[in-house]
């Protein structure tokens, strides 16, 4: 999972987790080490364990019908339903130009491609609020193209695709960089198409990488909060994602309704986590 | 090949540019352009009013503490990756990558839910004078969660890459785990816990949802710069707004360029 998390981290291409060390790893002995272990896991219980089991727990304490009712009532219902089918959209988006800003980024000579290269971790860095800030001044009701989508799904995906842009990029550029060319000018030379070559060579190989990008921007636009929440306008049944919708309800006192809610979320996630560590070995396999 | 292949290239070279342009490039130069938009006075004014200065204050604070025990426990946790075999090892390391694909509201609602003022624990620490929520403490608590995978994945490869023939040798001629760690493994790791540090204290100053639940966005006591974007915005006053944006993305353009520089080689092209 370390390529994973070191993207998300916004560190830029990592080319895999390093390959497993012959070196013998020392067993937890000694005193040292148990500590340090100890000290790990009660940090970890403390902050982020226990809470997060406290959400489910609490999103389930009044039985399965109330969870049930919480997470169906018509706004958690279409909440839901819209977080799930923008964060699809935005999946797919980023799937396809993702990988084709890489694709430009390694193999081009694009004018000011290291310009590009360097703005694409900027979603990374900035904070969602500003992102969503910066994406109300071009196309909100102040848009000095003339172009306002504030308060529509459209301004959704479109504050969800800033978020995730460098996703794929980050995971498809590294592997990439590290293909072989000979093998698609041995194939060149056999007369094979450019769209032959990327669809039997190219293809294939970062197709891993692609699908590992594409999990992460999926869970990523699923659990997004702040970028949404000054260009969506938080419209109930309209443009209001789930996470805005958690806010709501506990802000409402809801709190039972905001952990079922964050309950399918986390779930969402757990899924996700689950399957890029599966397509982790999978790219791992096919080496 | 017929014409229409000739003109792929430069398609999908127009795409790209058209893309990033609209979604990334515009957006960010047009904060630049209505910061400034009426001169230099607002941008002054929003930036040194005491509600600003406090924001920017307490988002040092938050930070400042969050990204320290991040940083001590990033490095413990990459040496016990790394450096030693235990049971649950595999759990660990999944564990450590769970914060990023969590919602923030729902950092902040496990927090809450835990630390808030009607439970147990929260009721206990508040009997000994101590409030985790919509106060400081909890304002930390949320921004160590969303950076918790940060340095920990900064440090892990170069732990793996250097290998620990020296930590061996010099624990061979007598030197104890302590002055191994800092005559050794630390200086070996430098650069890249400086690149993780980074990392995470761009990501600690710019923590909005998660802050936004646990510090009650109480106006002049528990506002830190992102929340106060959001308000100024919303009370009409896009000058303080923008203002403060401004100085968010020159923090995030500037913590990109170190971290560039910083980056591990394997990382950098």
């Amino acid at each position: 999972m370390t390529t994973a998390a070191t993207t998300v981290a916004g560190a830029g291409p990592i080319s895999g987790a390093p390959p497993a060390s012959p070196r013998v790893r020392r067993p937890l002995h000694g005193k040292g080490g148990a500590i340090t272990l100890g000290v790990v896991l009660t940090y970890l219980s403390v902050i982020v364990l226990i809470p997060l089991a406290a959400v489910v727990w609490r999103g389930q304490a009044d039985g399965p019908g109330v969870f049930w009712h919480s997470i169906t009532t018509p706004e958690a219902a279409s909440t839901l339903k819209l977080t799930i089918v923008a964060s699809l959209i935005v999946a797919l988006v980023n799937m396809v130009m993702g990988t084709l800003i890489a694709w430009i980024l390694v193999r081009d000579r694009l004018p000011g491609r290291a310009l590009f290269d360097g703005l694409i971790d900027l979603p990374f860095a900035l904070p969602t609020i500003v992102a969503g800030l910066a994406l109300l001044t071009v196309y909100g009701p102040d848009s000095p193209i003339g172009l306002n989508i504030a308060y529509t799904r459209f301004a959704v995906v479109v504050a969800l695709l800033f978020v995730t842009l460098p996703f794929v990029v980050r995971t498809v550029q590294p592997v990439l960089l590290e293909l072989d060319r000979e093998m698609e000018e041995a194939a060149a030379s056999l007369g094979a198409s450019p769209a032959t070559i990327f669809f039997r060579i190219i293809l294939p190989n970062i197709a891993p990488a692609m699908a590992a990008g594409t999990a992460l921007a999926f869970a990523r636009a699923v659990s997004e909060f702040g970028s949404t929440v000054l260009i969506s306008g938080n419209l109930p049944f309209k443009t209001q994602v789930a996470s805005v919708h958690i806010f709501n309800q506990l802000e409402s006192d809801n709190v039972t309704g905001a952990a079922a809610v964050a309950t399918v979320l986390l779930l969402v996630s757990l899924a996700m986590l689950v399957s890029l560590d599966l397509l982790q070995r999978w790219g791992a396999r096919r080496g | 090949m017929a014409s229409p292949g000739v003109l792929v290239r430069p398609g999908l070279r127009l795409l790209v540019v058209v893309y990033l342009t609209l979604l990334l490039m515009a957006p960010v130069a047009l904060v630049f352009w209505r910061t400034f938009e009426h001169g230099l006075g607002p941008v002054i004014d929003g930036l040194t009013s005491p509600s600003t200065l406090h924001a920017i204050q307490l988002t040092a604070v938050v930070a400042f503490y969050a990204v320290i025990a991040n940083t001590i426990f990033g490095v413990a946790a990459a040496i016990l990756l790394v450096r030693r075999q235990f049971i649950g090892k595999r759990v660990l390391n999944a564990l450590i990558d769970l914060p990023i694909a969590v919602s923030p509201v729902i950092v902040g609602l496990a927090l809450v839910l835990v630390y808030g003022r009607l439970t147990g624990v929260g009721k206990a620490l508040a009997s000994i004078g101590i409030n985790i929520i919509f106060s400081v403490p909890g304002m930390v608590m949320a921004t160590i969660f969303v950076c918790i995978p940060l340095v920990v994945r900064a440090v892990a490869p170069v732990l793996e890459e250097i290998g620990d023939d020296q930590e061996q040798a010099a624990a061979t001629l007598g030197a104890g785990p302590v002055q191994t760690f800092l005559r050794i493994t630390l200086p070996s790791i430098r650069g890249a816990l400086a690149y993780g540090v980074v990392l995470a204290l761009a990501r600690s100053l710019g923590e909005y949802g998660a802050v936004a639940v646990v510090s009650g966005r109480l106006v002049g006591r528990t506002q830190t710069v992102t929340l106060l974007v959001q308000e100024r915005y919303l009370n009409f006053d896009p000058e303080t707004a923008y203002a403060c944006a401004l100085l968010l993305v020159v923090t995030a353009v500037l913590a990109l360029v170190i971290s560039r520089a910083l980056a591990p080689k394997e990382i950098t092209r």
